[in-house]
């Protein structure tokens, strides 16, 4: 937690290299506070939008919170430039494969795991297509040790959407899944719709899992973006901001 | 990512993008979020050509009813230009 007025605290963030799956060295975003530790761990998959600005800072708010936390760049392999220019080349690809994204979460939650001043614990975390990757990572890479959906579209797919790069639909993964889950969901969003959300709960329940899901009226997809205003909603984000961290404050410490 | 909806042709022609003008290999049609409009989806249209890297890049972001008209507009003048090929 933020330390009070009187009290020192430092962060440092730099772009570093870690093994993300088959061993492949790709960048990542590593933002963690200064001092002895123990600090709990969180993986943050960036969204479509791709490893950019916006998921850089919440990076360092998750470090300001007390989290060491790191955003692979899930697109490393593919190419450098612009953030956008790299997701709309990625975007032509169909994406990137399901079991490399969940390679490349495994690789930044052992590095973090490793760390000398590290508490052992780390969550998984993302929004949108990084909600949906946080789910897979939980469900597919055991040693996880919570994981927050936010909005994630795709969570439950169509059996004709199924492709190469995404062969399982994740929900369908749900027994495997080995930690607490948190989920946000906007009503008025349709990637995923209430229906589906409706559906990765029965899935959820039906399996006996520890979950929490959150409804927002008036909400739809990606709340808490507050540089697209016409999906930003501000009571929605500041509450799902601390329903965020109360979650991970319960489930790794802080 | 979260629609799903990616459509791509082959093409042949150039587009100025910003270093300039740079010939086109490639069309990426999607129907996702965009970078720029502020809507939730828009139909988005990618002109690249990837041998060239990845700043080579003409894209528009439109609302479906702009996509729409654009399509009518764009195939009203294919058939005027096929049959002024034929003439």
């Amino acid at each position: 937690m933020p330390t009070t007025t009187d009290k020192y605290e430092g962060m440092v963030a730099e772009t570093i290299t870690i093994p993300g799956q088959d061993g492949d060295m790709i960048h990542a975003y590593y933002a963690r506070p200064t001092g002895p530790g123990p600090f709990p761990g969180v993986v943050w998959l960036h969204h479509f939008p791709g490893w950019d600005e916006w998921s850089k800072e919440v990076t360092r708010k998750l470090a300001y919170h007390g989290y060491a936390a790191i955003a692979p760049d899930l697109y490393c392999r593919v190419d450098h430039g612009a953030p956008e220019d790299v997701a709309v080349k990625i975007r032509g690809m169909g994406g990137v494969p399901d079991p490399q994204v969940v390679g490349d979460a495994a690789g930044a939650r052992d590095f973090l795991r490793s760390q000398a001043n590290a508490s052992g614990k780390v969550g998984v975390i993302g929004t949108c297509s990084g909600g949906r990757h946080a789910v897979l990572a939980a469900s597919c890479s055991q040693g996880f040790d919570a994981v927050v959906d936010l909005w994630g579209g795709g969570v439950v797919m169509k059996p004709e959407d199924l492709n190469e790069m995404r062969p399982v639909s994740p929900v369908d993964y749900t027994k495997d899944l080995s930690c607490p889950i948190l989920g946000l969901f906007g009503n008025d969003d349709r990637a995923p719709t209430p229906e589906q959300v409706n559906v990765h709960e029965a899935a959820l329940k039906e399996h006996g899992k520890n979950y929490e899901f959150h409804r927002y009226d008036g909400a739809g997809h990606g709340f808490f973006y507050y540089d697209r205003p016409q999906a930003y909603r501000a009571e929605q984000a500041v509450d799902g901001w601390k329903k965020v961290l109360d979650f991970f404050g319960r489930t790794l410490g802080s | 990512m979260c629609a799903n909806i990616v459509e791509k042709a082959g093409i042949a022609g150039s587009g100025k993008g910003l270093a300039g003008w740079f010939n086109l290999t490639e069309a990426s049609v999607s129907y996702d979020h965009p970078f720029h409009v502020d809507i939730e989806h828009a139909l988005n249209i990618d002109f690249v050509n990837p041998a060239a890297g990845l700043g080579e890049r003409v894209s528009v972001e439109l609302t479906l009813e702009s996509a729409r008209a654009l399509s009518v507009a764009l195939l009203a003048a294919l058939k005027r230009a096929e049959a002024y090929e034929r003439s």
